[in-house]
């Protein structure tokens, strides 16, 4: 129990990894042991982080759970992990969010054992992520999630893999080079990467790198930590690689991409940025809310004007991040031009955001791989009337777009209110642009759904396609119960984010 | 007298290698037997030395000092530190993987096995030697191994003209700094002429003489590490010859030349090691960026690798051009990261040029299929090539850009002014930091090229490669992974081995 107690945070992220080397010694051939292998091996981590969840303790200011280990000692890193409020939610995410790809990928049948351990360490990366306190541990876990992801795009992706795949790689790479930079340069000049520590000496740190002031330093720091993450999130114009990547991606891979990958960035925003640049954020706010605005709009009309399926999804995602950038926005500019309370409420609401995309994403990537495994399609046109066909698939798509379209009552609805409301009276006319975005994105889910399971009947698929099976079923549930749940009560969730957001002014 | 266990790791691979020769030829696999267990018995002795070594205590241990030519001020004075035992650790296990992927020579393998076991001695010697007449003496031992092993197992094609190439550029390479050597010998004070690393270290060189006698000394051994613009015999030279021999030319003779750079260049010169640091940095740069430039448009799956080495090795240079702590740890961690990847990669590319019998990228692909293990240890090797956290290369490459950050104490007489700049080390960081982007993207096109796409119908057959091709592929690829996951395994060893240098340059 004291192992427990001391080592959950590494426990957590290790189990995935010790996963995968058992995987490794199973037979390639022994189909159904490694496929159980695997599902086990990502249910522990979720158990152990409900337990996690259960003592956390929210009113407790700063980490818990803290571990630290001598990892690097030359260059002042260490093996530092803990959780807050604002991460805890994200723990919880991913480890949900594996154990439910892994059984989506019972269906896959090429490859199974490399499918499964990259999967697995795809989960400890993101869990890595979360979990650091040292922003060279940080970086490494930021980085290292990159390799399984290029592997399930480029081995089990569709048609032009190896076009998604590499773009993605590069171009998340050549982003987070400048991160890599400005964390070097953060690590010299405090002779640290604790974050804990930079948090406080990196604003007030004053001296000179390249004969450049601290001040210009920090500035151009700033941009780089920004382009990164704004990359990850993605961020309009940074976004061109997502619509392949997830497009060409196999479906759990998408459901991770989509629920936890691109949450890594936004939890850069909230982690690094914002407490690392207070002064910096707030000058850049208004550009990063412009952009976030454009990103819900332009998003939105691209969704709606999409002829594929999972590259509809796909663009909605952009969408829906855009929310949780323009909360980013707001907290940066209220916490240091007044309205905390309006910062507060965004910055709730950007968290929650995250939690709640992560499930919806996830679940209408999962809807889309269930119809496309049947039709081996993925435009809109070919379908047409499939309710009748599918009927207990076509109400779990009607319920999952519900969710993502924000009706009042399912979970996506609490954060975007959330962010809008703390939004208004900061960017009001920003804010209220971003409405037709909202608006749009009514029309692109209706217009999906419309394609998909309503209208008239495509006869082709008739006696062609089956129901969703139990086990997509059950891959799905625990997805559509919690955007029920947070809908109706949040409270749960929010007040835990609430009591580390509160503290961030 | 303690046990000379730097004498035997060094000379027990000639003696294994002259026994050998006596063996009847047809008798390979005795040859094959015995040369695997010499190697693996010098890999055993130097990892033992490299976790025996007293940290705290520092300086040269494990010393064996006898008079040697007395007249002349030479003697057999061997000893190592932290600087040199990865070096020591990196050419056991070279040789040891060297040997066991050359396990299906049959074309002469008692004459393979014998003098890749007598190449040897003169790399572990050098990294042990602390007399400078002795380091020249081993470096050229093993030139006629070398020079041989090319001629007769290289790439029929250029085996002639790269063999030739690198042998006269590494014959250039000793001479110029041998020169330089000479001059600090003969500046010696006429009673106390020594050929005695650590005489010289003490005997205090005017600045001026430091400052001509530098570029001799660190300019020639940076011609052995492939620095611009005479780096091209390097992938010639590479490409050229067996794999084997490219494992150990790429993995350990490159770092020869820059272990001798720092330990007898900087070492003994720190003051012409600060007025020509920017100058170090504006070669080593092109290198940076340059070759992997050319690696990335090369169409030689075999050449990619070379060019990639020579890439690598810039960022020693700047590693080392930074004279401060992060910057020479970071050099003196790539220098055996580089050493382990490039092995790595040179064994593959020749598994897979054995079975395909092409290097050609057009014509391969698909081959994760039929080689997986190829495959997979490729991949971590081109992670640690693109400094992909998690693997030795970024280990290695966080503290040479930190160093950079840094900058460097630089020598006020230093002459082209933007060069003296505080932004000019920043710059170079940020400039080679590019070189990750290119890294990765010559890395990711070879492996989409040779081991993913469509494997070529002419292959649908061929073998996997062999069960001590794996063992080798593990066992360099455990390492990478090893020292990055867990960096105090190797960083605080370096660390303690470049102290005497920083000494000499007036910090640390």
């Amino acid at each position: 129990m004291d192992l427990l107690n001391s080592h959950l945070l590494s426990l957590i992220l290790l189990t995935p990894v010790a996963g995968a080397l058992v995987l490794l010694l199973i037979p390639r051939d022994q189909v159904g042991a490694l496929r159980w292998t695997a599902f086990i091996a990502s249910l522990v981590p979720l158990a152990l982080s409900v337990v996690l969840w259960l003592n956390f303790q929210p009113d407790i200011a700063g980490y818990q759970f803290r571990e630290d280990f001598l990892w690097f000692p030359l260059v002042g890193s260490d093996y530092r992990l803990g959780v807050d409020g604002v991460s805890l939610p994200m723990v919880l995410l991913t480890a949900l969010l594996a154990p439910l790809g892994v059984l989506f990928s019972f269906g896959v049948q090429d490859k199974v054992k490399a499918y499964m351990i990259l999967f697995l360490l795809l989960e400890t990366g993101s869990f890595g992520v979360f979990m650091a306190l040292d922003l060279l541990l940080f970086f490494l876990f930021y980085e290292i999630g990159l390799i399984p992801m290029y592997f399930l795009i480029n081995i089990w992706g569709s048609a032009n893999k190896q076009y998604a795949s590499f773009k993605f790689m590069l171009y998340t790479m050549a982003g987070s080079l400048g991160l890599l930079l400005a964390t070097q340069v953060i690590g010299l000049t405090l002779g640290s990467f604790s974050i804990e520590n930079a948090v406080t000496a990196w604003p007030a740190w004053s001296g000179t790198i390249a004969g450049l002031s601290a001040t210009t330093v920090r500035a151009i720091a700033f941009w780089a930590f920004v382009i990164a993450f704004a990359i990850k999130v993605p961020i309009w114009p940074f976004h061109t690689w997502l619509p392949d990547a997830h497009t060409e991606a196999p479906t759990a891979g998408s459901m991770m991409l989509a629920g936890v990958l691109l949450k890594l960035g936004a939890y850069g925003f909230l982690r690094l940025v914002l407490p690392l640049y207070p002064v910096e954020a707030a000058a850049g706010a208004p550009v990063l809310a412009t952009l976030a605005t454009i990103a819900i709009v332009a998003a939105a009309f691209a969704s709606f004007g999409q002829s594929d399926f999972k590259r509809l999804v796909a663009y909605s995602s952009v969408n829906h991040m855009g929310f949780v950038a323009l909360g980013v926005a707001v907290a940066a500019w209220t916490a240091q031009h007044g309205g905390a309370q309006e910062g507060i409420l965004a910055l709730n609401g950007a968290v929650l955001q995250m939690f709640n995309h992560g499930l919806s994403a996830a679940g209408m990537f999962l809807l889309v791989g269930v119809i496309y495994d049947r039709t081996h399609t993925r435009n809109l046109d070919d379908f047409g009337g499939l309710m009748p066909l599918m009927p207990v698939y076509g109400g779990l798509l009607l319920f999952t777009s519900m969710a993502s379209l924000g009706l009042p009552g399912l979970n996506g609805f609490v954060s975007e209110f959330m962010v809008v409301r703390g939004a208004f009276p900061v960017f009001s006319v920003l804010t209220a642009i971003s409405m037709i975005g909202l608006l749009m994105t009514g029309a692109y889910i209706l217009y999906g759904i419309y394609k998909t399971i309503y209208g008239p009947l495509n006869t082709k698929w008739v006696g062609h396609t089956s129901d969703i099976s139990a086990r997509e079923v059950i891959a799905w549930a625990p997805l559509g119960i919690l955007m029920l749940v947070l809908g109706l009560a949040p409270n749960w969730m929010v007040s835990v984010i609430n009591a580390a957001v509160a503290r961030l002014f | 007298m303690t046990f000379p266990f730097l004498s035997v790791i060094t000379f027990a691979p000639l003696v294994a290698g002259l026994g050998i020769l006596l063996l009847p030829p047809e008798r390979k696999d005795a040859a094959r037997t015995t040369a695997l267990v010499t190697a693996a018995f010098t890999v055993l002795l130097s990892g033992y030395l490299y976790f025996a070594y007293d940290q705290a205590a520092g300086g040269f241990q494990f010393v064996e000092d006898v008079a040697w030519i007395p007249q002349l001020g030479i003697r057999y004075h061997m000893g190592v530190d932290g600087f040199s035992l990865p070096m020591l650790l990196l050419t056991g296990i070279v040789l040891l993987t060297g040997v066991m992927i050359s396990w299906g020579i049959e074309d002469r393998a008692r004459e393979y096995m014998a003098f890749f076991l007598i190449l040897s001695v003169g790399v572990f010697g050098v990294f042990a030697a602390l007399d400078l007449f002795l380091f020249f003496f081993l470096l050229e031992i093993a030139v006629f191994p070398k020079f041989l092993m090319i001629v007769v197992w290289g790439y029929p094609k250029t085996r002639e003209y790269g063999g030739m190439k690198l042998t006269l550029y590494l014959f250039l390479a000793s001479l110029v700094a041998l020169v330089g050597v000479l001059a600090l010998y003969a500046a010696l004070p006429a009673g106390a002429r020594s050929f005695g690393l650590l005489d010289m270290a003490a005997a205090n060189f005017s600045p001026e003489l430091q400052r001509w006698a530098f570029p001799l000394i660190f300019g020639g051994f940076a011609i052995m590490g492939a620095i611009f613009p005479l780096h091209s015999w390097a992938p010639d030279g590479h490409v050229a010859a067996p794999t084997a021999i490219s494992m150990m030319l790429a993995g350990v003779e490159m770092k020869i030349g820059m272990y001798a750079a720092l330990r007898i260049g900087v070492y003994l010169l720190p003051e012409g090691a600060k007025f020509w640091a920017p100058v170090i940095v504006a070669f080593a740069l092109v290198n940076v960026i340059y070759a992997a430039y050319i690696a990335l448009i090369q169409k030689d799956f075999k050449y990619i690798i070379g060019f990639s080495s020579v890439s690598h090795m810039g960022l020693v240079m700047l590693g080392f051009a930074t004279l401060n702590p992060l910057g020479l740890t970071g050099a003196g961690l790539q220098m055996f990261s580089h050493g382990v990847m490039t092995a790595l990669f040179f064994s593959i590319v020749g598994m897979v040029y054995d079975r395909a019998h092409t290097r050609m990228l057009p014509e391969l692909g698909g081959m994760m299929q039929r080689m997986p293990w190829a495959g997979i240890a490729f991949l971590v090797g081109g992670f640690t090539s693109m400094g992909m956290p998690g693997f030795s290369g970024f280990v290695a490459e966080i503290p040479i850009y930190m160093g950079l950050w840094q900058g460097v104490a630089l020598d006020p007489l230093n002459l082209p002014g933007f060069m003296t700049t505080p932004w000019f080390f920043p710059l170079a960081a940020v400039i080679s930091a590019l070189s990750i982007v290119i890294t990765a993207a010559y890395i990711l096109l070879a492996v989409r090229r040779v081991f993913f796409g469509q494997l070529p119908a002419q292959f649908a057959d061929l073998p996997d490669v062999s069960a001590l091709d794996k063992t080798a592929l593990v066992l360099l690829s455990g390492l990478m992974i090893v020292v990055g996951l867990y960096p105090a395994i190797m960083a605080p060893l370096v660390e303690s081995g470049i102290q005497p240098v920083l000494q000499a340059l007036g910090g640390g």
